[in-house]
């Protein structure tokens, strides 16, 4: 299971990044989409090909092309000359990073590589503590999934298989952008995953500065999947009554909700109610390593049950 | 070639053979489950059969149109609805007969006691565009 939040995508408004020179040119138009808005930076700033936007993104070719010249037709006759909205850009390049987890095309480095470029470009504290994040995350990468390609939660992760030197960047890169006292969302995430990043073990890690730091995601945001993930850390911290307690009044139909419930009901001592919501969960996953690894789940505790039985 | 559509049911196919939910499976009949399939899947990429394979959702929500200007009308997801498709692959092969052969071999899939499931697939063969030379 992971841990780190994840922000809901939502529609992009109306600005638009279009190179990485200058002090980010945007361009205010009608609403378009995150996908079209993702495309259009890989191909126009990423110099990505259209075929491996549309590897990446498993859609055909034609479609990709398609969606990128749309998006050229919704920003053409505007000027782009105004300092436009970064807000709008770190979004999307936290798009590119989120899906590009896995794929032939690299999309994760690829939106390293770019943040990286607006960090130089722009000193703001956002944008660095998106690279944080980004960095922060990609030292994961390597101990996230076994060779059977089957998820390893953060948990079980062998540690030995981070990458330390993009931890130690991702860490110098978030305390200078911390110092400067403007906190932001990106901030507050890349700070819980250094706390991980930090921890030699599993059991050494920090959770009561992690809900600490969920406080602040879930202030910043007011996003439900931050308040989940926060509630997977205060049952880390002070147990799952209490992580439990922390669910209340959320959404059930969030992603990841039956999930957790089913963690925190296992932590708890309760196998059986932790089984059958693992079962419950796993065909709503949101992909297949996920769907196999909360089926595993609920066969453990099954095969637990009939040995004490 | 012809390409036919191989479905997955979780729920409204008949009975497997050997018909154990997988959350009562151990964890490494699982993994060996998993693994079958995958390799499958490599196979027919090697032999130039395989297309597509994805997985679905097991949520779902029935949706119609209300009439111009107004929002459309949805319905579900339906708790006892009797047919839910986990997923599909899509195989291009020779003849109806190799396609046979190959959702035999898809069912055979391991399953509880590390036996195989014998489940039933359904195997629907695409429409295809008309053939310039019909005679």
């Amino acid at each position: 299971m992971r841990y780190v939040s994840t922000v809901n995508p939502k529609p992009v408004r109306a600005k638009v990044w279009t190179t990485p020179s200058s002090s980010t040119s945007c361009a205010r138009t009608r609403r378009w989409t995150p996908a079209s808005a993702v495309a259009l930076i890989l191909r126009a700033v990423g110099g990505l090909t259209t075929r491996q936007i549309a590897a990446a993104y498993l859609v055909p070719e034609a479609t990709m092309a398609q969606r990128i010249s749309r998006a050229k037709r919704t920003v053409s006759g505007v000027r782009f000359n105004q300092v436009g909205d970064l807000g709008t850009v770190l979004r999307v390049l936290y798009l590119v990073f989120n899906e590009g987890y896995s794929g032939d095309v690299d999309l994760a480095a690829e939106a390293i590589r770019l943040t990286r470029q607006l960090v130089g470009k722009t000193r703001d504290e956002e944008a660095a503590g998106l690279l944080a994040l980004m960095l922060l995350h990609h030292a994961r990468r390597p101990a996230r999934t076994a060779p059977d390609g089957s998820l390893v939660p953060l948990a079980d992760q062998d540690r030995g298989r981070w990458n330390t030197h993009l931890i130690v960047e991702g860490v110098d890169v978030l305390q200078s952008a911390l110092a400067r006292d403007r906190l932001g969302e990106y901030q507050a995430q890349a700070a819980i995953a250094a706390l991980h990043a930090d921890a030699r073990t599993a059991e050494e890690t920090d959770w009561v500065q992690i809900v600490e730091w969920y406080d602040e995601v879930v202030r910043l945001t007011d996003s439900p999947v931050a308040r989940l993930n926060r509630a997977v850390a205060v049952g880390e911290a002070d147990g799952p009554r209490a992580g439990l307690a922390a669910l209340d009044g959320l959404d059930r139909t969030l992603p990841r909700h039956t999930a957790v419930l089913a963690y925190l009901h296992e932590r708890d001592g309760d196998p059986v109610t932790a089984a059958r919501l693992y079962a419950e969960a796993a065909p709503l996953a949101s992909s297949l390593p996920e769907r196999d690894h909360l089926t595993r789940q609920a066969a453990r505790l099954n095969a637990q049950l009939r040995g004490r039985g | 070639m012809a390409k036919y559509l191989l479905l997955k049911h979780y729920r409204g196919a008949p009975a497997a053979v050997n018909d154990v939910p997988m959350d009562q499976w151990t964890p490494e009949e699982v993994s060996a489950h998993v693994k079958y399939m995958r390799d499958f899947a490599d196979r027919l990429q090697e032999s130039g059969e395989f297309v597509d394979s994805q997985a679905l959702s097991a949520e779902g929500t029935f949706v119609r149109s209300d009439g111009e200007g107004r929002p459309p009308v949805t319905d579900g997801p339906f708790a006892e609805t009797k047919d839910v498709i986990a997923g599909w692959m899509v195989i291009d092969t020779d003849t109806y007969e190799r396609a046979l052969e190959l959702a035999g071999e898809l069912s055979a899939a391991p399953g509880a006691g590390g036996r195989p499931i014998h489940e039933w697939l359904e195997l629907r063969p695409f429409m295809g565009a008309s053939h310039t030379i019909t005679e």
